[in-house]
């Protein structure tokens, strides 16, 4: 029964944030607010890890900004705002949709519709090498018969 | 013959893949371009470190000549190998050299300079979180940041500036910002 237990216990079990008890907030409301926001802000030392997860120092400065920003009454995109007119689009883990970000939303679709056409193209120009098959002269005939009579 | 070219086209596309990603191997991922270029320096009023006798560093501080904004800490191991050189541009007397002691204890921050020398016209401190360095935009320490005669940031350099840093891109951005 205790093992079964303790088995519960790590499937149940969340990986450790980075957020420290004295760094949240005290409305579970804001709280629950900075760690969403937290997860979708990169750490800029890091790099692949969200200022939550990272245990960098900037990320923990970072953490507490978004938590001044969030009690100070900043919404959501506000405060993520804050932090792109100071770090750039590359602090938001999820790139933005604009001008720049084209290709790399866009390239993906773009290459499978190619893949898709070429594909199409390749597939009807076979067709169609099958079909016109001009039927035998009557020269080719005889030597059809010629060759059948010889082989029986 | 058009067929003939066609067949080609994979290896075409493949090659210009393999050149973008092999680019892509040579790119350096800290480089982070910084979107504070030609914006004005933050808002920022630091209090100044115990016993070096300024009165801390402002934004109107920045204004009226060319600066070089220096990001650094007691703490910082990579500032300790930039401080020769910083020591050497105070030499030269060509830009006032403002110091930024990021997430620093004042007192370790003045004692740090004593301990290695003191190159900066004015230093303010930024206690964690950082206000002013994440203004900035500040990624780590060493980075410095030089603004023009309007007090608006000009070029960022992070990490150590050393004597090529210095005399092959910083001194010429300077000298052009001085005219």
């Amino acid at each position: 029964m205790k093992r079964l237990l303790f088995a519960a216990a790590i499937l149940v079990s969340t990986p450790a944030f980075a957020v420290d008890p004295d760094e949240m907030l005290k409305d579970p409301a804001q709280e629950a607010r900075a760690r969403e926001l937290g997860a979708e802000l990169r750490c800029l030392v890091c790099q692949n890890q969200s200022i939550d997860d990272s245990d960098a120092d900037l990320a923990k400065d970072l953490r507490q900004i978004v938590r001044e920003r969030i009690a100070k009454g900043d919404s959501d995109s506000a405060v993520k705002q804050y932090l792109v007119d100071r770090y750039g689009d590359y602090v938001l883990l999820k790139p933005p949709f604009n001008a720049k970000t084209l290709l790399l939303w866009l390239g993906p679709l773009g290459l499978a519709l190619a893949a898709l056409g070429v594909g199409r193209a390749y597939y009807r120009r076979q067709k169609q090498e099958v079909a016109p098959l001009a039927p035998l002269t009557d020269d080719e005939k005889k030597r059809l018969e010629r060759v059948m009579k010889d082989q029986a | 013959m058009k067929n003939r070219w066609a067949y080609l086209l994979p290896v075409i596309l493949f090659l210009g893949l393999l050149g973008f990603f092999t680019r892509g191997l040579f790119l350096d991922p800290r480089a982070i371009p910084s979107v504070m270029i030609d914006k004005p320096a933050p808002q920022m009023d630091l209090a100044a470190l115990p016993g070096r006798g300024d009165t801390g560093l402002k934004t109107e501080h920045l204004k009226g000549q060319v600066s070089l904004v220096n990001i650094f800490g007691s703490w910082c191991v990579s500032c300790v190998a930039e401080h020769p050189y910083l020591m050497k541009i105070k030499a030269q007397k060509i830009v006032p050299i403002m110091g930024i002691d990021w997430r620093d204890d004042p007192v370790q921050g003045a004692l740090w300079l004593q301990k290695n020398g003191d190159p900066y016209d004015r230093v303010g401190v930024d206690p964690a979180p950082g206000h002013a360095s994440v203004d900035f935009g500040v990624t780590g320490a060493p980075e410095s940041f030089i603004v023009d005669k309007e007090g608006r940031i000009r070029y960022k350099h992070v990490g150590i500036i050393d004597d090529r840093v210095w005399s092959e891109i910083l001194l010429p951005i300077i000298r052009e910002l001085q005219k």
